[in-house]
């Protein structure tokens, strides 16, 4: 008998040493990813980096400077289309859940996210590029919008959900009217939880690269024209890391270890924020 | 008697299928405290939240029939200026989380987007606070987040909230049923300062605290408006059988 | 002053109802943003289908030049890493969820490991291929050397690699949520009988959140399909099928992404975009499906 629950016990023990074994092992290649990517990047980053546009190959110098306008350009159109759409959408879904309506948007948002950037990608090709005739930046910062979409608005609206009901009857019984309620009381009580969404699909989208291939292409000048094609951080590091030569993998590590940093410090960023507010994504 | 406030005749109220206020009649006069009794589900919370056109900001909550402020029916009303004219305490305290002391005062104007200069805003949270007995305890921090204060201030401060908007009406529903009996007991001194000044209907199903605090007391049964007299004679000689038992504790 | 709050409570009033609409209006863009990608999918693939038809999914030969459409290598490719990324990925999502949902709920080193793995995810995809094209790829053909294939070093295993640390984060933070959520309860009576941890992890833990552990790995699957960045940089992209087996494991192939990466600006004549977008379509379906048939088991599973 004794013997049976040593048995037991040194079973259990192997399993749980298992276990941890295992869940710590896959923080491995994250960290030799993280570590490579800045060991290799780190150098190449200077202020001449951050301000030139890449050089033919050969000559020496060279940087990112028109992949880095024209991801924040990007960015930022599909920003100040998605954050209003999309935090209103979660409005909706979080006040009226169980309409029709709710039921098709909330499924729609599933799908959204779910669908793999690449067919974004195409959708958009086919919506903005083919009609116009060119690649152009107005299409790359539609795909953008299209995948940031779902995140804005799944956050907004589990956000405003934990919120208690009885702050917005506190405001309509003074007589508020509904929309005053919703974006000076509700939106504001909720506001962390809605920065932390906006912040993780930011980070989200500056590192898609799928969606770019066929809408703002790529550009090697520095262009600030939104209807022509245009560079972007990931696409750069595509077009610069499947080349043959070195210098041009250098410009592309480089690259890296910006967007990187980029993605990193917006999710920290958030991090500390929901943690501050104690909230729950 | 003297002029009469609230109204209602045959009045209905339903959530969907539902009907949970069923030909209520009443007329309630100014400057009285009323106490609306009665077992949980007969209808006084919902009753209460048509005087202030709360009940149809529910999805499939619907009203008919008759519900004036003075002379005007409140359903023809604009509801946003009934909740002006008619001010409502929850059960739970719930000041605005995100606002200071000073700001929850004023919230009506400011959330409403009403200009007012800042001498009157001052004057106004003075006023209030004062009316809602807590000017004394929060002078000194005005600009703190209203959810620092305890539950009974929370409550105080709701109230004070309310008067504010200088509504002609205030509606309590079970506004004492989350707090502590000192703090109960602070809210309730308080409705008889506040009816030299308001009307206020007050939902309890606390029968002690009905007879402690109001004028006239209204009873509920399954809907239906049971009987509505003075307190006194409601709970000396109620002259309807269920009320009787009701206050005998046949049921509850 | 009264008219005053009068006057303002009707224009209120008008803005109410505007907002209200404008709520209800963004409800319907989105559904007809999503109902737009479905038709422009669609009705793009139509020439396509009209000439490949049912045989686009099962012919073999993938030759733009001759203007001749079969999908089967990348369907099996799409498949291939993906399951291979799958099977991988499940052992070590799994130990997650049992570590931060059983063992190790709560602390310092607990929120460390649960964030790291968060970052997993949010690592941008094109980072990981260019990680795997210069530091595994040589690693790989190093090995392929010693067991003695075809040293290609891309191909379909170093693909399924990288692909399965990048979808762990999928199955692994749900899995973590529901294994919390066991009651407490369960667990108790289990260990009252003098169960132990394991026996307890295996016959309470386990059958408990069983079929919501799946819809994380459906969700993982949902990912390594449409992934595409990483795996383009990675899988060798060759229109042909391999004959036998070790190429097929160890030689470079295509996936339905990587084809449409790759190929997509070069289609310079309508057939071959249909033909392309079509495969987009697959894509979108399979996806999609497979996604909605996850959340719908996460709800059902929650709501219990």
């Amino acid at each position: 008998m004794d013997a049976r629950i040593g048995i037991r016990n040194t079973k259990s023990m192997l399993f749980k040493g298992l276990i941890i074994f295992l869940a710590f092992l896959i923080t491995l290649p994250l960290i030799v990813v993280l570590l490579y990517i800045i060991k290799q990047g780190v150098t190449q980053v200077n202020w001449h980096f951050l301000t030139h546009v890449p050089t033919p190959v050969g000559e020496p110098g060279g940087g990112i400077a028109n992949a880095l306008v024209g991801s924040l350009l990007m960015v930022g159109m599909a920003s100040v289309v998605s954050i209003p759409v999309g935090i209103l959408t979660g409005i909706y879904l979080s006040e009226n859940p169980h309409t029709k309506l709710a039921y098709w948007s909330g499924l729609c948002v599933d799908v959204l996210q779910g669908v793999p950037s690449i067919v974004i990608g195409i959708v958009v090709y086919l919506w903005i590029v083919k009609p116009l005739g060119s690649f152009s930046a107005i299409a790359g910062s539609c795909a953008l919008a299209i995948m940031m979409l779902p995140i804005v608005i799944r956050s907004t609206e589990q956000t405003l959900r934990l919120l208690p009901p009885s702050l917005k009857e506190a405001a309509l019984s003074l007589g508020v009217p509904y929309h005053r309620v919703i974006i000076k009381v509700i939106v504001p009580c909720g506001f962390a939880g809605i920065l932390s969404g906006i912040m993780l699909s930011v980070a989200r989208i500056i590192g898609e690269t799928a969606p770019l291939l066929f809408t703002a292409l790529g550009n090697s000048y520095l262009s600030y024209a939104v209807t022509k094609p245009m560079e972007s951080l990931p696409h750069v590091i595509y077009t610069y890391a499947t080349s043959p030569y070195d210098d041009w993998h250098n410009l592309a590590w480089g690259a890296s270890f910006i967007l990187l940093m980029f993605v990193l410090i917006l999710n920290i960023t958030t991090k500390l924020i929901t943690r501050k507010w104690n909230i729950q994504l | 008697m003297e002029h009469t406030v609230v109204s209602a005749s045959k009045f209905n109220a339903w959530f969907g299928d539902n009907h949970v206020v069923k030909d209520v009649s009443i007329g309630i006069e100014k400057n009285q405290v009323i106490a609306v009794m009665g077992p949980s589900g007969c209808g006084k919370t919902t009753f209460l939240r048509c005087i202030n056109r709360m009940h149809e900001l529910i999805p499939g909550a619907t009203a008919k029939g008759s519900l004036k402020l003075y002379d005007d029916e409140v359903y023809n009303m604009n509801p946003i200026y009934v909740r002006y004219k008619i001010g409502m305490v929850f059960q739970r305290p719930n000041p605005f989380p995100n606002l200071s002391i000073y700001d929850n005062v004023v919230a009506g104007y400011k959330l409403n987007g009403l200009k007012m200069a800042k001498a009157d805003l001052d004057n106004i949270v003075e006023k209030s606070l004062t009316s809602a007995a807590l000017w004394k305890e929060v002078k000194d921090s005005l600009h703190k987040k209203g959810t620092f204060l305890s539950g009974g201030q929370q409550q105080r401060l709701c109230i004070a909230r309310a008067i504010a908007m200088e509504p002609e009406v205030i509606l309590f529903d079970e506004p004492t049923s989350a707090l502590d009996p000192i703090s109960t007991s602070s809210v309730e001194q308080l409705f008889h300062e506040l009816k030299e000044n308001y009307t206020l209907i007050i939902v309890t199903h606390n029968m002690q605290q009905a007879a402690r605090v109001s004028d006239k007391t209204a009873f509920f049964y399954l809907g239906e408006l049971v009987e509505f007299d003075n307190t006194k004679q409601m709970f000396t000689a109620p002259s309807d059988i269920r009320t009787q038992n009701y206050i005998t504790g046949r049921f509850s | 002053m009264k008219n005053k709050r009068l006057d303002l409570s009707y224009s209120q009033m008008k803005w109410e109802t505007i907002f209200r609409r404008l709520l209800i209006f963004m409800g319907v863009v989105l559904v007809l943003i999503v109902v737009g990608i479905l038709i422009t999918l669609i009705k793009e693939s139509i020439p396509s289908v009209k000439s490949s038809g049912f045989g686009y999914l099962w012919s073999k030969v993938w030759d733009p030049v001759q203007n001749i459409y079969g999908a089967y290598p990348f369907l099996i490719g799409t498949l291939l890493t993906s399951f291979i990324a799958l099977l991988l990925s499940i052992p070590f999502s799994y130990a997650v969820s049992i570590y931060l949902g059983e063992y190790n709920p709560k602390g310092w080193l607990s929120n460390l490991l649960k964030n790291s793995i968060e970052l997993i995810a949010a690592v941008p995809s094109i980072i990981y291929g260019f990680w795997g094209l210069f530091v595994l790829v040589p690693i790989i053909r190093q090995i392929e050397t010693k067991i003695g294939v075809a040293p290609y070093g891309i191909g379909v295993l170093t693909a399924s690699l990288v692909l399965a640390v990048m979808i762990i984060p999928y199955a692994a933070s749900l899995g973590i949520t529901l294994i919390r959520m066991v009651p407490s309860a369960l667990k108790e009576g289990a260990y009252a009988l003098g169960a132990t941890r394991f026996e307890v992890i295996r016959s309470v833990v386990m059958p408990y959140t069983r079929t919501g552990l799946f819809a994380g790995v459906l969700l993982s699957l949902g990912r390594a399909l449409g992934e595409t960045m990483a795996v383009t940089m990675l899988i060798g992209n060759t229109p042909t099928l391999a004959h036998n087996f070790k190429d097929l494991i160890f030689g470079p192939s295509n996936t339905m992404a990587s084809v449409i990466a790759n190929e997509f600006t070069e289609a310079d004549h309508e057939q071959y975009l249909s033909a392309l977008v079509e495969l987009g379509l697959v894509l979108f379906f399979v996806t999609v499906i497979i996604n909605l048939i996850g959340k719908r088991i996460i709800t059902r599973f929650t709501n219990n």
